[in-house]
């Protein structure tokens, strides 16, 4: 019992307390974006969404999940019980673990290791493993479909993600999220996607590969976050809702949380690795450990409300499509910028 | 008892509670996602061993990749639910002889090893680097092997992918 007591009072409270900070923040970032989200894609249609529950429908995020917490948690007679339970937690869980690494501010990431960016790209291939076992687990075709879909998608996009990762750490030379991120401070010039801090010469030479890879990384980062046009795995016009279509209640509103925390991360890695992470776009003007929170999120909103913007604007691909952009588009496209990119550092 | 040790044999318990799942599940599909967590607490394990490297690339390539395509394939060729795949006991003989030598073999190394503890070894936090200059150095004819490998791996992929159309 002794040690037990120590624990809880040196280590353990500290560390889960810690480790559930990011927590607060994807409940608070989800409500928004799902609000966001809702209000974006009405207007784009020409409707006005919420509009009765508070000012212009604010408080709809909240009443949805009120309604969500008492649904009723149903599961499918002839499905595999233990995996069905297991599934939703497992995909939120991979995606938590990115958030690990993800450096909000000079002094606030939860794990300053030397590997980050390389982390990052390994945990975005855990998420997959909860979808597969949602779509096998529901023994229903339809989900079944949708988790092989994400398979092969994920698998396939992981490929231009990683790539698009070596051309940033070819760059500033570093594994570590803090690093890349230091490299790039000092203003909206100084950002990877313009080149980064280098002679002009270099810089320039380096610009149109790093804008090139930047767009691919973004492109990869929608499709492994399977939003349109990249939502095959859910393709509600062909699957109903896809791996998901047996959950209710709760476990339906952890995969839900799960895409939007996802959302972030992937917005995240292009905002750290290619526009300044949380380095102020006027060198030191409104920079410092609080505003790095500040330029972090907002980066990384703004990405999301592209993403948003993306997903109610474009069609679906088709699985063949799919398949040849990220395989014969994407992927060569970014090895002629790691080549080109190794030549002109060296020179 | 620190939280070190005890988040290690959570590791250990999440390994061999799995590897016990695969080798005695008649559930095919369970006993592939049961790899997968073993793959995961072998991870764990790797970075008490101080290689962060190899545990990352052990989530990225083995449970990211290759469990990945494994489910994949069980979840094509099964007729969906109630897979009628072979778990009965078969050659029981070579069996035992075999996990006898690969056990010995473990056992042994296990044994002949110099362990060290955790407080002995100066923490080294650039491995990548180090790795990365290894290879190119050192082991450069390895590291092109495996390259060479790889290549004629893919090329093959996409030779009996191609043929399968034409037929």
């Amino acid at each position: 019992m002794e040690f037990i007591q120590t624990l809880l009072a040196n280590q353990l409270v500290v560390s889960i307390l810690l480790s559930a900070l990011p927590l607060v923040f994807i409940i608070l970032m989800v409500l928004v974006v799902l609000y966001t989200e809702m209000k974006v894609a009405a207007h784009i249609q020409d409707r006005v969404a919420y509009m009765r529950t508070g000012w212009h429908g604010v408080l709809q995020p909240i009443a949805d999940m009120l309604k969500l917490l008492q649904k009723e948690d149903i599961i499918p007679t002839k499905a595999d019980k233990l995996l069905f339970r297991a599934a939703p937690f497992i995909a939120f869980t991979g995606t938590y673990v990115a958030y690990a690494v993800l450096p909000f501010s000079s002094i606030y990431i939860g794990s300053n290791i030397n590997l980050g960016a390389f982390f990052l790209v390994a945990a975005g291939s855990l998420v997959v493993i909860g979808i597969l076992m949602a779509g096998w687990a529901s023994n229903n075709k339809w989900s079944l479909f949708g988790g092989v879909r994400s398979a092969a998608q994920m698998i396939s996009y992981e490929i231009p993600t990683a790539l698009a990762v070596i051309i940033a750490v070819m760059i500033t030379g570093s594994l570590n999220l803090q690093e890349v991120t230091k490299f790039q401070d000092g203003g909206i010039g100084n950002w990877l996607v313009f080149g980064g801090p280098l002679p002009w010469m270099q810089k320039l030479m380096l610009m149109p590969f790093t804008v090139i890879t930047f767009f691919i990384l973004f492109v990869a980062s929608i499709a492994e976050v399977n939003r349109t046009p990249f939502d095959l795995p859910e393709a509600e016009s062909e699957l109903v809702q896809g791996f998901n279509t047996e959950y209710s209640g709760m476990r339906f509103a952890m995969f839900y949380l799960s895409e939007y925390a996802n959302l972030f991360t992937v917005s995240a890695v292009v905002v750290s690795l290619f526009l300044g992470g949380w380095s102020s776009p006027f060198g030191a003007f409104m920079s410092g450990p609080v505003w790095g929170v500040f330029w972090f999120t907002s980066k990384a909103f703004l990405f999301i409300l592209i993403q948003i913007w993306i997903r109610w604007t474009l069609p679906r691909l088709r699985v063949d499509q799919l398949m040849y952009v990220s395989w014969k588009v994407l992927t060569p496209w970014l090895f002629v910028c790691i080549f080109a990119v190794g030549l002109i550092l060296v020179i | 008892m620190d939280l070190y040790t005890i988040i290690l044999y959570f590791f250990a318990v999440v390994t061999l509670g799995s590897a016990c799942i695969v080798v005695f599940s008649r559930n095919i599909v369970r006993a592939a996602f049961a790899l997968l967590f073993a793959f995961f607490g072998v991870a764990g394990i790797y970075i008490f061993l101080l290689a962060d490297f190899i545990a990352i690339t052990q989530l990225l390539i083995y449970v990211g990749g290759i469990m990945v395509l494994m489910l994949f394939s069980v979840m094509l060729t099964s007729h969906q639910i109630n897979v009628d795949a072979k778990t009965g006991t078969i050659q029981t003989l070579p069996a035992i002889l075999i996990a006898a030598c690969v056990g010995g073999g473990v056992i042994w190394v296990f044994w002949i090893t110099d362990w060290k503890e955790k407080s002995d070894l100066p923490v080294i936090d650039t491995t990548a680097a180090k790795i990365g200059e290894l290879l190119l150095t050192n082991y450069l004819l390895p590291f092109e092997i495996a390259s060479v490998v790889l290549l004629v791996a893919l090329v093959g992929a996409a030779m009996i992918a191609r043929r399968e159309k034409k037929g």
